[in-house]
């Protein structure tokens, strides 16, 4: 085999350590019983103990699409299937799905969407202001075909209702984990497009209805006004063993809960008292 | 969502026992402020001498060509180095004479870095194409979990910033690159508050912040634990609300840098990965944020790392005559995940560590101090599953350690896990482990490409008009990123790439002259050097193909098709004797069609 193929790369970790760490595909690797796989209706025999988008890659596809973070944040690899005798339609991320016999499985690597184009400085957080964007939530069936079709396992009726109700931090909140794969949209009888609309829910809550953080924009007051500058030339004037020593000795804040009341010792690099 | 498997199997239950005798003990630390000693700086030298994956001899080679020709990288840089162009420039000279694309701003890569590029360039009244390799957003920016560094609070200041991040990189920082860095924080976490981004704020807006590895203070601003995923959602949308200003270009990645005749960056050749098709991109300006190099499984070590890192701009940039640095060490993140398989390599955000989780050997001890330096922990990790013996073995062979993730809710309250750590949880309960309750067990994971492309204050590089920001730059992290600064450096260096490619774009005419020179002088170079085969870079995607398929995949032999990539990782040598081994592989036993 080619030299440095990364699964058949030379063994690091067991080199530094004496333990086995590998690379991606060592996962599995033959010990494991094979089972068969139908990749979009073909079929294939692939280690039992693979995800679906490593026993994809195993039969011998190399991804363009539905292939992302690996590590199930990115949406890019919602995967639908049926296994045998089952009628239901599931649901799963393929980075994220363990392959079961007779899978028959086929990636959505993008869902049609319309996402629509704003300016949020010119939006309020308002029910009206929402509906002229996304009037489509209150199509709503309330069915509940989109909760059960996330592969998050977030409550997305919840947060559709939530929003016709006009709590748009709800819609927010409860959507926060969403990877905007867009399986909900493609699954929803009513045609809603939940995951652009708990976008738009998140940036008005973020944007509006949570306070602005005083103390950031008093800081980037700070920085502007060029309040410590004087202290960042200093240091860039430092020596080695002084800057070291400035490291080893800088005074280190405990955990809160060890001590909420904390007060620094040393206030010299501080901008304090216009607070 | 479904649950598809049975959570730990009894044996790991049983190997969970001496955590949970130990825990109430280590609690009780805690809370009277106890913590388990950290270690100075010569304790950290002599823990990673000893035991860092990348402080040892070995898995490195001086390169032959290009700006840092004498000097050693891993080899799995040097091959990318030591590759030919994807191009004939001789081939590509009628479609340089006949723009695809004409722009003032050409951002390449389309993650936080990029989209930040772009912004701030419109901003400037600059026409911006946004190209990238996958999807808009498909980036290691959606992985990154903990959070994001800036000095705001009142007993907080950059100059604390300043110091913990030149310790955190043994000093060996760029110090006025950390000087920008900690001073444009607090501007830009303003500026991703403003987009509406969902920062973790108490009720009066305070920023909930904690302590990172190596911070002396609390400066880590979350969005749960998917501070990098909402980063990357908010600005893409914010992307996508300038679509005239904007253009964006997935699935489409440079394979090579185009100057004009004075040497100054003027486009980039790209690649329909989709359709095979090469198209050329005239710009003014072009601002380089392609991300890192994960994917090239340094030293064999699993990654975290998105499918896209594969070090792509660094070596277009290089070929184009900018200088790598401080690539000798790769981050290994102290906490990726073994445990299901399926999450292995998985990385596990140090915020369970910031929140309380310890890190503990298989007698429930702790072995070191949970919050040192990613570098220094990592090397700790090693040493204990490695040396000492204590590590714990999972079924399928690997060995690590338990992070002790249900220290938290005792510590901060029931609930804390599922909502600090929302991800985390849910990709846990997929496998039926619960970790509010049951621990994870880690080690190292490849996670961060420390070094890259040499750049000055505003992300400039050598070649006029080329700037660089993000996991591609190097010099802000020396030798080792602290937690919270990498998605500090894509806001920070988007910022200012964009900013001032805007304005280098706007200052200059249209090329008149495409040229693709660089890159016939650096086949030249490779020629003079040697350097035979016909390995080609950059890489642009990973292949995982089983072996005994790859064996029969006869097609990746031929230049010119998506397979060459996998000609990236080979050398010559190996190529033609897998051609002849190919004649005696026996059929495969897996994978075939029936």
């Amino acid at each position: 085999m080619s030299k440095a193929a990364p699964q058949e790369a030379k063994v690091a970790g067991a080199k530094v350590a004496g333990v086995k760490v590998a690379g991606e595909a060592k996962v599995g690797e033959a010990a494991a019983p094979l089972i068969p796989v139908f990749i979009m209706g073909k079929r294939y025999e692939v280690p039992e103990t693979l995800t679906i988008q490593k026993a994809v890659e195993y039969a011998g596809y190399q991804y363009i699409r539905s292939s992302g973070c690996r590590g199930g944040i990115c949406g890019a690899c919602a995967t639908v299937y049926r296994t045998k005798d089952d009628f239901r339609l599931k649901i799963g991320l393929a980075c994220q799905t363990v392959v079961e016999p007779d899978m028959y499985l086929v990636h959505i690597p993008f869902v049609p969407a319309n996402k629509k184009v704003y300016d949020l400085e010119k939006l309020r957080p308002t029910l009206d202001d929402f509906k002229k964007i996304y009037p489509g939530v209150f199509r709503c069936l309330g069915c509940n075909t989109c909760t059960r079709a996330c592969p998050m396992g977030l409550q997305v009726m919840d947060y559709i209702q939530a929003m016709k109700r006009g709590d748009i931090e709800a819609c927010a909140r409860l959507s926060h984990s969403c990877i905007m794969c867009g399986i909900c949209a493609l699954r929803c009888p009513a045609e809603i497009q939940q995951f652009n609309v708990a976008m738009l829910a998140r940036r008005l809550t973020g944007r509006y209805l949570y306070p602005r953080a005083e103390h950031l924009a008093r800081r980037c007051e700070q920085i502007e006004a060029g309040r410590f500058d004087a202290m960042m030339e200093e240091l860039l004037m430092l020596d080695g063993p002084e800057l070291k020593r400035r490291y080893a000795e800088r005074e280190w804040e405990p955990e809160p809960y060890e001590n909420p009341n904390w007060h620094p010792k040393d206030t010299k690099y501080l901008v304090l008292g216009d607070d | 969502m479904e649950a598809s498997a049975q959570g730990y199997p009894p044996r790991l239950k049983e190997l969970i026992k001496p955590i949970e005798q130990t825990r109430p003990e280590r609690l009780a630390k805690v809370r009277r402020g106890e913590q388990f000693p950290q270690l100075d700086a010569q304790g950290r030298q002599e823990v990673l001498a000893g035991y860092h994956p990348d402080y040892k001899a070995g898995g490195r080679r001086t390169v032959r060509v290009g700006p840092n020709k004498g000097e050693t990288f891993h080899d799995e840089v040097a091959d990318l180095i030591e590759a030919h162009s994807r191009l004939d420039p001789a081939l590509l000279e009628p479609l340089l004479r006949e723009p695809d694309y004409d722009t003032d701003v050409l951002v390449i890569g389309a993650g936080g870095a990029g989209s930040a590029a772009a912004l701030f360039a419109i901003g400037q009244g600059a026409k911006v194409v946004l190209a990238t390799k996958l999807r808009h957003g498909d980036s290691n920016t959606v992985m990154a979990e903990g959070g994001v560094q800036a000095a705001d609070r009142p007993f907080d200041s950059p100059y604390y910033h300043w110091l913990d991040t030149m310790g955190g990189g043994h000093f060996t920082n760029d110090p006025r690159l950390v000087k920008v860095l900690a001073l444009d924080a607090p501007l830009v976490i303003r500026w991703l508050e403003g987009l509406g981004m969902m920062f973790d704020k108490d009720p009066d807006g305070t920023m909930r912040e904690l302590k990172g590895g190596g911070l002396c203070r609390r400066r880590m601003h979350s969005s749960a634990d998917m501070t990098g995923a909402e980063i990357m959602r908010v600005v893409r949308d914010e992307v996508r609300n300038h679509p005239d200003e904007i253009r964006v270009v997935e699935f489409s990645p440079a394979v090579e840098l185009i100057l004009d005749e004075a040497g100054q960056a003027s486009g980039a050749v790209l690649y329909n990965m989709e359709t095979e098709e090469y198209s050329v991109v005239r710009a003014r300006a072009v601002v380089l944020a392609t991300g890192g190099y994960g994917r090239l499984h340094i030293q064999g070590f699993p990654t975290t790392n998105h499918y896209g890192a594969c070090g792509d701009g660094l070596i277009i940039a290089y070929r184009a005559g900018v200088p790598m640095n401080h690539l000798r060490y790769a981050q290994y993140h102290p906490t990726g995940a073994i445990f299901p398989e399926q999450n292995f390599g998985l990385l596990i955000t140090e915020k369970v560590r910031t929140l309380g989780g310890e890190v503990l050997n298989r007698l429930g001890e702790e072995f070191c101090f949970p919050l040192e330096p990613r570098d220094v922990e990592s090397a700790l990790i090693i040493r204990e599953c490695g040396e000492r013996g204590l590590g714990v073995h999972t079924p399928a062979g690997q060995v690590g350690v338990w992070l002790d993730s249900p220290m938290i809710d005792l510590l901060r309250g029931p609930g804390t896990v599922e909502h600090a750590l929302a991800a985390k949880y849910i990709q846990f309960k997929r496998y039926g482990i619960d970790v509010s309750k049951e621990p994870i067990l880690v080690y190292p994971t490849l996670h961060y490409q420390n070094g890259g492309l040499e750049i000055g204050e505003w992300s400039e590089t050598r070649v006029p008009g080329l700037y660089a920001a993000g996991e591609v730059s190097g010099g802000i992290h020396g030798d080792n990123r602290l937690m919270g600064n990498s998605l500090l450096d894509i806001s920070v260096f988007g910022r200012r790439s964009g900013l001032r490619a805007a304005e280098f774009a706007l200052s200059r005419k249209k090329a008149p002259h495409l040229s693709l020179e660089h890159v016939v002088r650096y086949h030249g170079e490779l020629a003079e050097a040697g350097v035979k085969g016909r390995r080609v870079a950059p890489m642009l995607l990973p292949d995982y193909t089983n072996p005994a398929v790859k064996a029969r995949q006869l097609g990746q032999l031929q230049c010119g098709t998506m397979r060459t990539r996998s000609l990236a990782q080979e050398l010559p040598e190996a190529a033609e004797a897998k051609a002849k081994s190919t004649k005696r592989t026996s059929r495969p036993k897996a994978a075939q069609k029936k």
